[in-house]
């Protein structure tokens, strides 16, 4: 058989449920992939051990009427997984190993699934770029010394690299998405309350959201089939009958409306970038689909809102990192307070400490109003910008992100010029709607470019499908060298 | 607003972060920064809007509260960094 690991992962599971191949022997094929993923550094945990176990076990009594029948699958380590160590990319959890399992990853291994190991993230997320990882920084296959976009940056290298047939990630600001652009792959942030929140180590409450990563469209409406689902244990987990998102899953798109926002063709925008947003353009009047010009007016004020929602989250969350029930706890320090401050001091990194001090003085005594207050109100209009154009169209295009993959250290002393990578991805979360991003093209560098389809909420199936012919006439392709493994 | 660095070391207290000179001054001059950059807001007249707190249409359900785990003391206990059988152990708090 030609090397399974490059397959997507319809096809792997279509292989299994045919008796073509074995899972211990699927497994084993990833397997050999990861133990070459030193310079890529996109594993921070390997389990080999633990998914060849639930490979032979599936093996002895498989179960083929699973979505996905013992397909191994890595994770991005900010889920939390029962008995194996979750450190959300820091060195504050280095050492923390849960005693319970994220809803997502349960929901994954009940459809058949187990766990190949834990991807390397920013830290508690909070990164474009995965170079703020305590674990240092990952490199993206399409080229050395090149990020792969953040914070999910080990699940894209990973999944790109072929260590694992699909990933998932989170999304809080565009975490799953620009990463996806960065590596060629396809990443979908689903509908706010989509998706159980539960057990993932929480950044910004109101914003993240788990989705799928994956080589192709079909693979990712497999995917997020496989993760949705009501839970009671979170509170926003959204309770409504679950779609065959991949059984329905079709390209004729004919006769829907699909919305060009101007606000997105922003100043400094690369010639490629607004060619490739062209394309798809005629790609989807070629399907059938009539464009319209619409206007967000409020986009501009996205990113400074979402600056202070995050933060002021992301500051209460971490909170709890107190170095007394689990987790980093310093040696220095004479009394209870001092012990906090030299724990967090010592165990958090600079960006989380930079956010964690942005929300803090944005909640503080006397300051709540001309911040939060504001950033909520502006919350408000860049939603009624969404749903005023969802009266006129199914879906808006947008690219992923400003610019393809950077250099490592290129951005990294600059939070500035970093947050601004996520300037098409965050309005997304802040109105809480569905989007997915497809490799569209390639760069004069040969870098991947992406191109954004934006949803109504709870609309996942409409956006898939788009997607899904936009892919196919896009036919993307991209050749890695596979430099790291030599 | 402009930010000093009496403000945050007033910040970081509050937030129970522990900084050095060297520290304080970076994160002065990165908080500086941000903070022109989040004060694009005051552009936008946002006078009759009303905030969002939650994008979810329906009001946020409560359940009921039934012990449903439990009896994990020991593996709860196994992740903390300083524990005896029965407690975490903190700094002496009470003289």
């Amino acid at each position: 058989m030609s090397d399974i690991t490059k397959k997507s992962l319809t096809e792997i599971v279509r292989l299994v449920k045919k008796k073509e191949i074995k899972s211990e022997e699927l497994t084993q094929s990833f397997i050999k992939n990861i133990n070459n993923d030193k310079k890529l550094n996109s594993f921070i945990t390997k389990c080999s051990e633990i998914a060849l176990n639930n490979a032979k076990n599936f093996d002895e009594n498989p179960k083929l009427d699973k979505l996905l029948p013992g397909i191994p699958i890595a994770v991005k380590d900010l889920f939390c997984t029962q008995g194996v160590t979750t450190t959300a990319g820091s060195k504050m959890l280095e050492n923390f190993i849960p005693n319970y399992e994220s809803t997502i990853t349960k929901n994954l291994w009940n459809e058949g699934a187990f766990l190949l190991g834990k991807l390397n993230c920013d830290e508690y997320a909070m990164g474009s770029s995965n170079e703020t990882s305590f674990f240092g920084n990952v490199m993206n296959p399409i080229a050395e010394n090149t990020v792969p976009g953040g914070s999910s940056g080990g699940s894209a290298s990973a999944l790109a690299a072929d260590l694992t047939p699909a990933t998932i990630g989170t999304d809080t600001g565009g975490s799953i998405r620009q990463p996806a652009s960065f590596t060629g792959t396809v990443g979908l942030k689903p509908t706010y309350g989509l998706c159980s929140r539960w057990g993932i180590v929480a950044f910004a409450s109101s914003l993240d959201q788990a989705g799928p990563m994956t080589k192709t469209v079909e693979d990712c409406a497999l995917m997020l089939e496989a993760m949705v689902g009501f839970d009671k244990k979170d509170s926003t987990s959204i309770n409504r009958k679950k779609e065959s998102y991949s059984k329905n899953l079709t390209e004729n798109i004919k006769g829907l409306k699909i919305g060009i926002p101007k606000e997105y063709r922003v100043e400094g925008m690369s010639k490629e970038i607004d060619k490739l947003w062209k394309n798809g353009e005629k790609i989807l009047k070629d399907s059938g689909v009539e464009i319209l010009d619409i206007s967000l007016p409020s986009t501009k004020y996205a990113l400074p809102a979402y600056y202070i929602v995050a933060p002021a989250e992301a500051s209460s969350n971490l909170a709890r990192y107190d170095g007394v029930k689990y987790g980093f706890r310093s040696s220095k320090g004479n009394n209870l307070i001092e012990m906090y401050e030299n724990t967090r001091s010592e165990g958090f990194g600079d960006e989380v400490k930079r956010r964690i001090l942005i929300g803090t003085y944005v909640l503080s005594s006397g300051y709540y109003d001309a911040y939060y207050l504001k950033a909520q109100k502006v919350r408000q209009l860049i939603k009624n910008d969404f749903d005023q154009s969802f009266k006129k169209v199914d879906a808006i295009l947008t690219p992923s992100t400003p610019s393809s993959a950077f250099k490592i250290g290129e951005k990294k002393n600059d939070p500035i010029s970093m947050y601004l990578n996520d300037i098409f991805t965050v309005p997304v979360n802040l109105a809480g709607i569905p989007a997915i991003s497809i490799p569209a093209g390639l760069d004069n560098n040969n870098y991947p470019l992406g191109l954004q389809l934006i949803g109504k909420p709870l609309d996942e199936q409409k956006l898939l499908n788009i997607a899904y012919a936009v892919e196919k006439k896009i036919n993307f392709k991209q050749t890695l060298n596979r430099w790291w493994e030599k | 607003m402009s930010i000093d660095k009496k403000k945050i070391k007033h910040v970081s207290k509050l937030a129970r972060i522990s900084l050095d000179e060297k520290k304080i001054d970076s994160l002065t001059s990165d908080l500086s920064a941000i903070f022109k950059f989040i004060e694009q807001l005051n552009e936008i007249n946002t006078d009759k809007i009303e905030p969002l707190s939650s994008i979810l249409n329906e009001p946020l359900r409560s359940r009921k509260d039934e012990i449903n785990d439990g009896k994990i003391r020991e593996k709860i206990l196994e992740n903390s960094p300083k524990k005896n059988e029965e407690f975490f152990i903190v700094p002496k708090v009470i003289e």
